[in-house]
């Protein structure tokens, strides 16, 4: 099983399971998972994001081979920010980079943003992108940060064949039936992970909206119990190929397109 | 054919490894089979499920509880959208629904009253209707048509002590205010100090469970609801931890949020599996019993 959306080090507003990395490479071992794609914490607020990046790099290494996946912080509005994803993909030998756009301020309609996925098609590295991290409901009142509208996407990604996208934590637009969210989920290089998909018959649903190999695996562990990704996938009654394909085989192709 | 506590086992075996190594370390009990689980979901809607009649749409939960292993839930109002300030014959309209779901599956579901607080005759009148000569077991969701400090609730409320009848009320805390009318755990606490008899479950527990677990922690008959909130981890074990597990209620608000996500706050939670079984269903099982055995039923 391959977890597509951890993080490691400490949430911001609450300690929680796991946020030490060899803690929390043992407890998704007992779980079942055999690889998991992590960000940082780290990043939603620290400014210096090439030493969140280089502790990122330096933990995941740390627990072994393979099984912790770093995915960089890159924000676009900061200066140099080339500089970071450089040593992202060189230096680090990271196989993508997450963001949190609603955390660094800025939305995907803005140029800083096109020019970032431009840079990371070039290099064929995939992108990660949060639309959100927890309920706009629950979060600390003085630190309010709305989700991601990925609207913007709609134009862009048709623009970028070689583009490797994954959307993680939509479900806040699963609702949102809007044109544009409607194209994304029907462009052929976005995936999500299924964290934040709700409803009764939730992951079906994404599965017939998107397709069957675009559906991935993520848990949002540790901010979410890690059980209740599980328990979609194995309540949701789908062919044993396609669950396979979710929990791990499509995982493993993006990230192929992606090394 | 697979009887409902074999597919628990065999579903969530697998995520329950860890938590049972976990447990096993703080309760000493690691070879507790998790099939003894009896899954009672306290909260449910049949909102958000495809299907015209709530007969066909009760097919479909009864479908994913079989999946997950709830063996029954308790049904609250709703349809299509949600209705502020409901007339009387749109509460009626929405129980009617509720009682035509239950009968059709009367072992996988008990029906709940939906309310409207501001016009007491009548809330009065609908309870005795289905609560007392009818099939119901429970009032609520009580939602946001009016604050459930309110004066205008306590007759409602004597009227569900004198039949041993718990009370679902809907409660948030959000972060940029609740809507208004709507309710907080902090003003069913006032409620429930003026009634303390009676036996109160605290929707949501506030969705900031930090914040409404510290509410309801010193009102000892207000029970804290997991419901309608993301899985987000460590909500259960703190509500263990400040108010005992036997005052922690599992619900899950199908069909806007899945049992998948709602059951894992148990599931995956670090407490014993003695917890979880009373989280999981032997509270609203207690809870329920005085007004089960009343009406002939079984708990």
């Amino acid at each position: 099983m391959i977890d597509t959306n951890v993080n490691l080090f400490r949430w911001p507003f609450r300690r929680v399971v796991g946020d030490d990395p060899a803690d929390l490479v043992a407890r998704l071992c007992k779980k079942g998972v055999t690889q998991a794609w992590a960000g940082s914490f780290e990043g939603l607020l620290c400014r210096d994001v090439a030493g969140v990046n280089a502790r990122l790099a330096t933990a995941c290494r740390e627990q072994g081979p393979n099984f912790l996946v770093p995915l960089g912080c890159i924000n676009p509005k900061m200066p140099d920010w080339e500089e970071d994803l450089r040593r992202c993909h060189e230096k680090h030998r990271m196989a993508g980079i997450r963001l949190t756009p609603n955390y660094h301020g800025y939305g995907l309609g803005d140029p800083a943003f096109t020019k970032l996925l431009s840079a990371a098609a070039d290099r064929k590295i995939m992108v990660q992108i949060a639309l959100s991290m927890e309920d706009t409901r629950t979060q600390f009142p003085l630190l309010p940060v709305p989700p991601v509208d990925p609207a913007p996407l709609a134009d862009i990604v048709p623009r970028m064949p070689q583009l490797n996208l994954m959307l993680l934590n939509a479900g806040y637009w699963a609702a949102a039936r809007t044109p544009s969210v409607r194209a994304i989920t029907r462009a052929g290089n976005v995936c999500f992970d299924i964290a934040m998909d709700e409803g009764v018959g939730g992951l079906e649903r994404l599965i017939a909206e998107t397709s069957p190999s675009r559906v991935l695996f993520g848990s949002h562990y540790p901010f979410f119990y890690f059980e209740s990704a599980l328990l979609k996938v194995r309540s949701a009654g789908l062919p044993r190929d396609q669950e396979m394909a979710v929990y791990e085989g499509n995982a493993r192709s993006l990230l192929h397109r992606a090394s | 054919m697979l009887d409902r506590r074999t597919v628990i086992k065999g579903l969530v075996a697998g995520a329950l490894a860890a938590a049972a190594q976990a447990n096993a370390e703080k309760s000493g009990d690691a070879s507790k089979s998790r099939e003894h689980f009896r899954v009672w979901d306290v909260h449910s809607h049949l909102e958000s499920l495809p299907g015209d009649t709530p007969e066909a749409r009760m097919e479909i939960l009864a479908r994913h509880m079989d999946r997950l292993g709830v063996e029954r839930l308790i049904l609250s109002q709703g349809f299509g959208e949600h209705m502020p300030y409901p007339t009387p014959e749109q509460v009626r309209v929405e129980n009617d629904r509720v009682m035509r779901a239950v009968k059709r599956f009367p072992d996988r579901a008990f029906g709940s009253v939906f309310l409207n607080p501001q016009n007491t005759d009548f809330s009065l009148q609908e309870f005795d209707r289905c609560v007392r000569d009818g099939p119901m077991v429970c009032i609520g969701e009580l939602e946001t048509d009016v604050r459930c400090n309110s004066p205008v609730l306590d007759p409602i409320v004597e009227r569900a002590t004198s039949m041993s009848v718990p009370i679902l009320q809907h409660t948030w805390i959000k972060a940029a205010g609740n809507e208004t009318d709507e309710s907080s755990p902090f003003d069913l606490v006032e409620l429930a100090k003026r009634h303390p008899q009676a036996h109160f479950i605290c929707g949501h527990t506030g969705g900031n469970w930090e914040l409404g677990i510290r509410a309801i922690r010193d009102t000892k008959n207000v029970y804290a609801e997991i419901a309608g909130s993301d899985p987000v981890s460590g909500f259960v074990e703190m509500a263990v931890r400040e108010l005992g597990a036997e005052r922690v209620v599992y619900g899950s608000d199908v069909g806007g949020r899945s049992f998948a996500s709602q059951m894992a706050k148990v599931i995956g939670a670090e407490i014993p599996d003695s917890a979880k079984e009373l989280i999981l269903g032997g509270n609203l099982r207690r809870l329920l019993r005085p007004v089960l055995e009343a009406k002939g039923l079984k708990s």
